[in-house]
């Protein structure tokens, strides 16, 4: 049963890939903006997707792999469904963000670029968020939480970890 | 629908006047624009709320002479969610959504100004009006211009101040060489960081045989705590593609593409929506103003890679590739875009141009120094009052950006180094707080324009510290194409770790020392080169702490950890027990109700005792 489930899960996932893919010319500088578009209806780009892509685009899946894990914001593992990222930028590091992320690597028990067992939480760091203004800020999805304190980002989880 | 050049006019001439008083004080006008930010760092505290609970309370209300616009970026990012009220231009700061009632209430039917809301300058108390808070008094806006002046989703709002006025008159008016020679005459130089000369880019593509010809505008602004670009973009998103357009025109390209981060959701959204608008007024398409000429602009998204910003690097991505930079020669104004000769500026320099053909080279020359013309724009952050966006004419003193406009310090600390240029840049020290900024004078005191990042630091930093921050940025960013950056940077990491982890000798300083210079000599992109100016400028002029923490184990700043002893204060100490309890390798001892002691030998500096503390007596 569970096998079948799967290939519903991965045969859904290829017919949606396929229509994604429709809507771009087969150019191989289509390939960032394709990336992209999965990155975000997933989270992360599945290796399902990555050979349909690399047929589409007549690419070889090794160049596919090489521009994923070239540029940071596209993950070969999902995420998880609230990600906790805290800018590093230098506005925010001189304003004590290594202390923010510390206090979120130490509460969530987890390293940046993990995610949680459960799949709710995951940590990463940015560069730049472009609110300077807030400094130290972090952001959970889009949310974004300037002034930040240890203090005040346990609090915020510990809203989130109530949620569902 | 297309619309004619006698249409544009018409529409100019309409919306100038419906939006005079955003520019003009008119005391009798009955109308009100309340103008709301709607930059990434007023969206981050909720300013689109804001502005639909205004929208809400006028309908309600039934108020008919009120409007509620969406702009740019005021610049005072760290007063945000900021408020404009014209034409009586009053600033208010800090709004919440709650406060809405009451500048409606108040403000708006009854004519008080809500003073509680007004905004409050450190140095000169509360304001009522923009042009009074010292902030803005030594700014000069060229660039920022439109940026909290008109709606960036609106073309006719553009186009009621000048906008598609200086690509008219190019096309209509101007031939090819025209355009460049005036851009030439301004001293317009790039604003990427190198300052290459603009007029002299344009005219290397020019000369180019006929034929595929593409221009660039690089917005991967990826230089951490620098926010420049992504507000002109926000802002004020047509006055790009207006001088991508002019651009195209001079050099003979019909394809413009720009190059914007994907973590710059607003600017890109709002670039689509001007794309959009301009290709439906026909000022991007074929045939704009009925000539002969066509000009079209895509997007292209950056997807996180800092080096994306050298342009070679940029030309891979945008062509679907993993972006390394190419060898140069050849420079892209020979063979960039898939071969093609391309144009590559930055937005900041392509936001000077509309105003130059406009106003004439000799204007605009005559704002900056001698080797340096027109304004720059800088991302104020890190340990100042005033965080934010700020244009200021070139030669302006680091002072006075630091103090006059910045408000100085906060929490009555001392300036210790301003860093320009990012990762590229360096460190300046107090000496050279007078220096007048120009591409020269920074690059002889050891740092770089570099696109406008300009972070505060005051005296709780630790300098090495801080070139240890920016090698971790280089080397998790470093393509891995050349060896020198790739494992140089890295083998640089390592050595500045062990200083601040307190194993360092004074071998270890000479050794970064000669790896750097190594590295600037023998990179392949500007990344690699630029890498280690971080370290070298804070060698330079903080060498004494570098020692320190070599020869002594000790970090003035405390923030090297390992060189940080944790004591406790025996004058604030209740000897609660407390701290002895969550110490977890029992170095702290003492009687209860007597002054406890940390035995500094087992101490392992994990900081736990400094949380659990009541009376805050450890530190």
């Amino acid at each position: 049963m569970a096998n079948a489930c799967e290939n519903c899960a991965e045969k859904r996932l290829i017919e949606e890939t396929r229509e994604l893919l429709s809507k771009h010319e087969k150019r191989r500088d289509s390939l960032i903006k394709i990336l992209e578009e999965v990155q975000v209806k997933y989270g992360y780009i599945p290796k399902v997707c990555q050979l349909e892509i690399s047929d589409y685009l007549d690419m070889p899946l090794a160049e596919i792999y090489g521009v994923i894990t070239f540029y940071s914001r596209f993950s070969l593992e999902p995420k998880g469904k609230y990600n906790v990222a805290v800018c590093l930028g230098t506005a925010c590091f001189v304003k004590g963000s290594k202390e923010i992320l510390e206090g979120a690597k130490e509460k969530l028990g987890i390293n940046e670029g993990e995610t949680t067992k459960d799949g709710k939480f995951s940590i990463d760091t940015t560069r730049c968020v472009g609110a300077c203004g807030l400094a130290p800020v972090f952001t959970i999805n889009d949310e974004v939480y300037g002034n930040a304190t240890v203090k005040k980002m346990n609090e915020v989880l510990d809203e989130y970890m109530n949620k569902e | 629908m297309k619309k004619s050049l006698e249409e544009i006019n018409a529409i100019r001439k309409k919306m100038r006047n419906e939006l005079d008083l955003r520019i003009n004080d008119n005391p009798s006008c009955r109308e009100r624009h309340i103008l709301v930010c709607n930059g990434t760092g007023c969206t981050s505290s909720k300013s689109p709320k804001i502005m639909e609970r205004l929208n809400e309370l006028i309908k309600e209300k039934n108020i008919d002479n009120v409007r509620v616009v969406r702009t740019g970026c005021f610049g005072l990012c760290s007063k945000g969610p900021i408020i404009i009220v014209r034409p009586e231009d009053t600033f208010y700061s800090l709004v919440k959504i709650e406060d809405c009632d009451e500048i409606i209430n108040s403000h708006i039917i009854e004519g008080k100004i809500v003073d509680r809301l007004l905004c409050k300058d450190i140095s000169v108390g509360k304001v009522n009006k923009l042009d009074e808070l010292p902030f803005y008094k030594k700014q000069k806006r060229i660039v920022l211009k439109n940026c909290g002046v008109i709606d960036p989703e609106n073309i006719d709002e553009y186009i009621a101040f000048d906008g598609y006025k200086a690509l008219e008159k190019v096309i209509t008016s101007m031939s090819q060489d025209e355009v460049i020679d005036e851009i030439s005459k301004s001293g317009l130089r790039g604003r990427g960081g190198a300052g290459f000369p603009t007029g002299k880019k344009w005219s290397f593509v020019k000369v180019e045989p006929d034929g595929q010809k593409y221009v660039v505008c690089n917005a991967d602004e990826g230089d951490p705590g620098a926010f420049m670009d992504r507000s002109v973009l926000e802002g004020d998103p047509h006055t790009i593609l207006e001088a991508m357009t002019i651009a195209g025109y001079a050099v003979g390209a019909n394809q413009g593409y720009i190059y914007v981060r994907a973590e710059y959701p607003i600017a890109v959204k709002r670039l689509e929506i001007a794309i959009k608008q301009a290709r439906e007024y026909g000022l991007l398409g074929k045939g704009i103003f009925g000539t002969d000429f066509d000009f079209d602009i895509d997007i292209r998204l950056g997807a996180g890679a800092f080096v994306c910003g050298e342009e070679t690097a940029l030309l891979e991505s945008i062509e679907g590739k993993r972006g390394q930079p190419r060898l140069k020669p050849p420079y892209p104004a020979h063979s960039g875009l898939w071969g093609c000769p391309t144009l590559i500026n930055n937005v900041e320099t392509y936001a000077n141009i509309t105003q130059i053909i406009l106003n004439g080279a000799e204007w605009y020359s005559s704002i900056g120094t001698e080797t340096s013309k027109g304004t720059k724009v800088f991302a104020l952050g890190g340990n100042v009052n005033n965080v934010g966006l700020v244009e200021v004419p070139m030669g302006t003193t680091l002072r006075e950006i630091i103090f006059d406009i910045g408000g100085g310090i906060p929490n009555k600390r001392e300036f210790k180094a301003a860093q320009t240029g990012g990762p590229s840049g360096g460190c300046i020290p107090k000496q050279y707080l007078d220096t007048q900024i120009d591409y020269e004078s920074l690059k002889s005191i050891g740092s770089m324009m570099g696109s406008g990042g300009l972070i505060v630091m005051d005296d709780t930093k630790c300098m090495v510290n801080i070139a240890k921050f920016y090698l971790e940025f280089t080397v998790s960013e470093s393509c891995g194409k050349c060896t020198p950056c790739r494992i140089g940077t890295k083998r640089m990491l390592e050595i500045l770790t062990k200083i601040c982890d307190g194993l360092g000798t004074e071998e270890d300083i000479e050794r970064l020392n000669d790896l750097a210079k190594g590295i600037v000599k023998s990179s392949v992109c500007g990344l690699g080169q630029t890498a280690p100016n971080p370290v070298l400028s804070t060698m330079k002029y903080f060498m004494d702490e570098y020692l320190e923490h070599v020869n002594d184990h000790k970090c003035r700043a405390k923030e090297c950890k390992s060189l940080t002893q944790i004591v406790i204060d025996p004058e604030k100490c209740k000897g609660c027990d407390l701290c002895k309890k969550a110490c977890p390798v029992g170095a702290i001892s003492g009687e209860k109700a007597q002054v406890h002691t940390i035995n500094q030998e087992k101490c392992i500096k994990c900081r736990s005792c400094l949380q659990t503390c009541p009376f805050k007596a450890i530190n």
